[in-house]
């Protein structure tokens, strides 16, 4: 009981970060329909950025994650604006190759900055693990679990409450209509795009700090992040955020009760399954945004 | 491609180790054969019935490990583990083919994708089977009539035979009717479905006889490079099949394998000036721009320049 119970707690911390990088990603491929496999390369991003910020600069760690995502939304939307734009009309097939071909440089080109050796992130929290009954946990790992939930509500206020919110909402119903009652599509793209490129970017520096930085960590990333958006239905926020705790769990008591050398198969057997039956999500009614 | 330039490029092939004698250039040729053979598999997919697989190195890895395992373990000849591979890798694409019956463009990737990582996740974790990370070596050189085709020129005779069979496939398969159900599938499947073309039933045969072919590559590599290891699952190669089809043209029966030598060759000239990283980030930038500028690829572009009707 006291070992499942811990279990849960570490999948939680875990998928509340998976949340994170869903919610960007089911935006993203719901709004724009663009299939963003450099999705895991802006979590990469934002786990160096944090890194630079922490080890050599000595910030505070709230600054490094608002560094982060402010360089992962700056890097969204010039993604965006420059190989986007030109083929917004181009079919899904064609965005999807200059995502791969992103991706691919994006990562080498991280290899070549950074290196291949993986890096940890100094953090300020105390490691010793605070106890709560049976479960202990590390400050660190509860510090990530807030952040994470305040960012995924500060998301949905964000595009339930806001005027670009709503010109997100309205986009993804259906573009023509938004197009003619004055929505500029454009920038709603862009700012998707560079929305959900942040909210990737935070995930990264987030959980850069619990493990390690390396310049493939994106590649699992896409995927757990495509596997949420599966999950819960092309762009539905709340079937992203309980898609990625459900992920999270999944994979804990998958590593824990069955074999740690299978923890990342999970996503890809989720999106398997899920694909075959039940390909509109576990939570959706329908596709929609919100 | 005129027939008589036809002829003088098979001329030249076939040969090819007279005048190239040096060990590391037949090395080359023979790399950039294998890759000749997987960017024809992955092009019968995604040039011809359009739909991209992104896992095409689990079908090439699934054929490297079961000719060598067969061969070391069950001291089977080359010949039969070849076949072996390719009906195992067949077979894995008939159960991709079989699961994505219903999922098309990004979906049907996703589902490559993860089936590429399920099986590479396997090859790594079932250690009594495949050793793990460490991989199998020595795997054994094929023999042909007790004649072992350890040389690399008579390895080279070897994949160029592969080459044509792979060749003679897809374009016996493109110009049948099957071929133009799979362009009627990719160009507009609701019609095509209307006038009688069994969709389901093309993109499995699609899928198979692609990931077979795959496993013909990827027997190939095991028993050239002598060692098979998880690093045949890695993105990489399938990232450089897809690079190659796009650049040669997808939909063209010469444009993978114009794509396979640019792209064994090109980097092998390069790797004096430009490290791995460079050239993968380089391969990365390339997509972008072909994408933007050459998105139907070289042999299209070419034939347009030749004025004559490019399909």
């Amino acid at each position: 009981m006291a070992e499942l119970l811990q279990h849960l707690v570490n999948g939680l911390v875990l998928g509340g970060t998976y949340a994170l990088l869903g919610i960007g990603l089911t935006l993203i491929f719901g709004l724009m329909n663009v299939v963003n496999f450099a999705h895991g390369e802006f979590y990469t991003l934002g786990a160096y950025v944090a890194f630079a910020a922490l080890a050599w600069a000595g910030v505070d760690f709230f600054v490094a994650l608002l560094m982060a995502i402010a360089a992962g939304a700056a890097l969204g939307w010039l993604c965006e604006v420059t190989l986007l734009r030109p083929l917004r009309g181009e079919s899904i097939d064609t965005t999807m190759l200059v995502m791969i071909g992103v991706w691919i440089a994006m990562q080498n080109g991280e290899l070549l900055v950074w290196g291949g050796v993986a890096k940890s992130i100094p953090h300020p929290f105390p490691t010793a693990p605070l106890v709560l009954g049976p479960v202990a946990i590390a400050p660190l790992r509860i510090f990530v679990l807030v952040l994470a939930a305040a960012l995924i509500a500060a998301s949905w206020l964000l595009i339930q409450k806001t005027k670009l919110g709503r010109a997100m909402r309205a986009t993804f119903q259906d573009r023509d209509t938004a197009a003619l009652m004055g929505v500029g599509i454009g920038r709603i793209h862009a700012a998707t795009f560079a929305f959900g490129s942040g909210l990737a970017a935070a995930a990264g520096a987030l959980l850069g700090p619990v493990f390690l930085v390396y310049p493939s960590m994106g590649d699992l990333a896409s995927l757990k992040a495509f596997s949420v958006v599966i999950l819960g239905g092309l762009g539905n926020l709340p079937g992203a955020t309980l898609g990625g705790l459900l992920l999270g769990i999944v994979e804990e008591l998958g590593a824990g009760y069955i074999s740690s050398g299978y923890r990342d198969a999970v996503g890809f057997v989720i999106i398997i399954l899920v694909l075959l039956f039940r390909p509109s999500g576990l939570f959706a009614r329908q596709e929609r945004i919100a | 491609m005129t027939r008589a330039g036809g002829w003088l490029l098979a001329a030249a092939a076939l040969t090819l180790p007279l005048w190239l004698s040096s060990a590391y250039h037949l090395h080359v040729a023979i790399m950039a054969g294998i890759f000749g053979v997987l960017a024809l598999s992955l092009n019968l997919l995604l040039g011809f019935t359009g739909q991209l697989s992104l896992g095409h190195a689990a079908f090439f890895g699934i054929g490297a490990y079961t000719s060598a395992l067969l061969t070391l373990k069950g001291a089977w000849s080359f010949w039969a583990a070849l076949a072996a591979a390719v009906a195992l890798a067949g077979a894995a694409g008939w159960l991709v083919g079989r699961l994505s019956l219903k999922l098309r463009g990004a979906y049907f990737v996703l589902v490559t994708i993860s089936f590429a990582g399920v099986i590479s996740l396997v090859s790594v974790n079932w250690i009594e089977l495949t050793n793990g990370p460490l991989g199998l070596p020595g795997v054994p050189a094929p023999e042909l009539f007790g004649w072992s085709l350890r040389s690399k020129t008579a390895y080279y005779y070897l994949v160029l035979a592969a080459i044509a069979l792979s060749y003679l496939v897809c374009a016996r398969l493109v110009k049948s009717r099957i071929g133009r159900a799979f362009v009627a599938l990719r160009e507009n499947e609701p019609l095509a479905e209307s006038v009688g073309v069994d969709v389901t039933h093309y993109l499995v045969l699609a899928a198979v006889v692609s990931a077979g072919m795959a496993g013909l590559g990827g027997s190939l590599y095991a028993h050239y490079t002598r060692f098979v290891s998880p690093e045949v699952f890695l993105f990489t190669y399938t990232v450089t099949m897809v690079v190659m089809v796009v650049a040669g043209g997808k939909g063209t029966l010469a444009g993978p394998l114009v794509g396979a030598v640019l792209f064994t060759v090109l980097p092998e000239a390069l790797r004096a000036a430009a490290s791995w990283q460079w050239q993968m980030l380089a391969y990365g930038v390339l997509l972008v721009l072909l994408v933007f500028f050459l998105p139907r690829g070289i042999v299209p572009a070419v034939q347009a320049l030749r004025g004559r009707d490019a399909s």
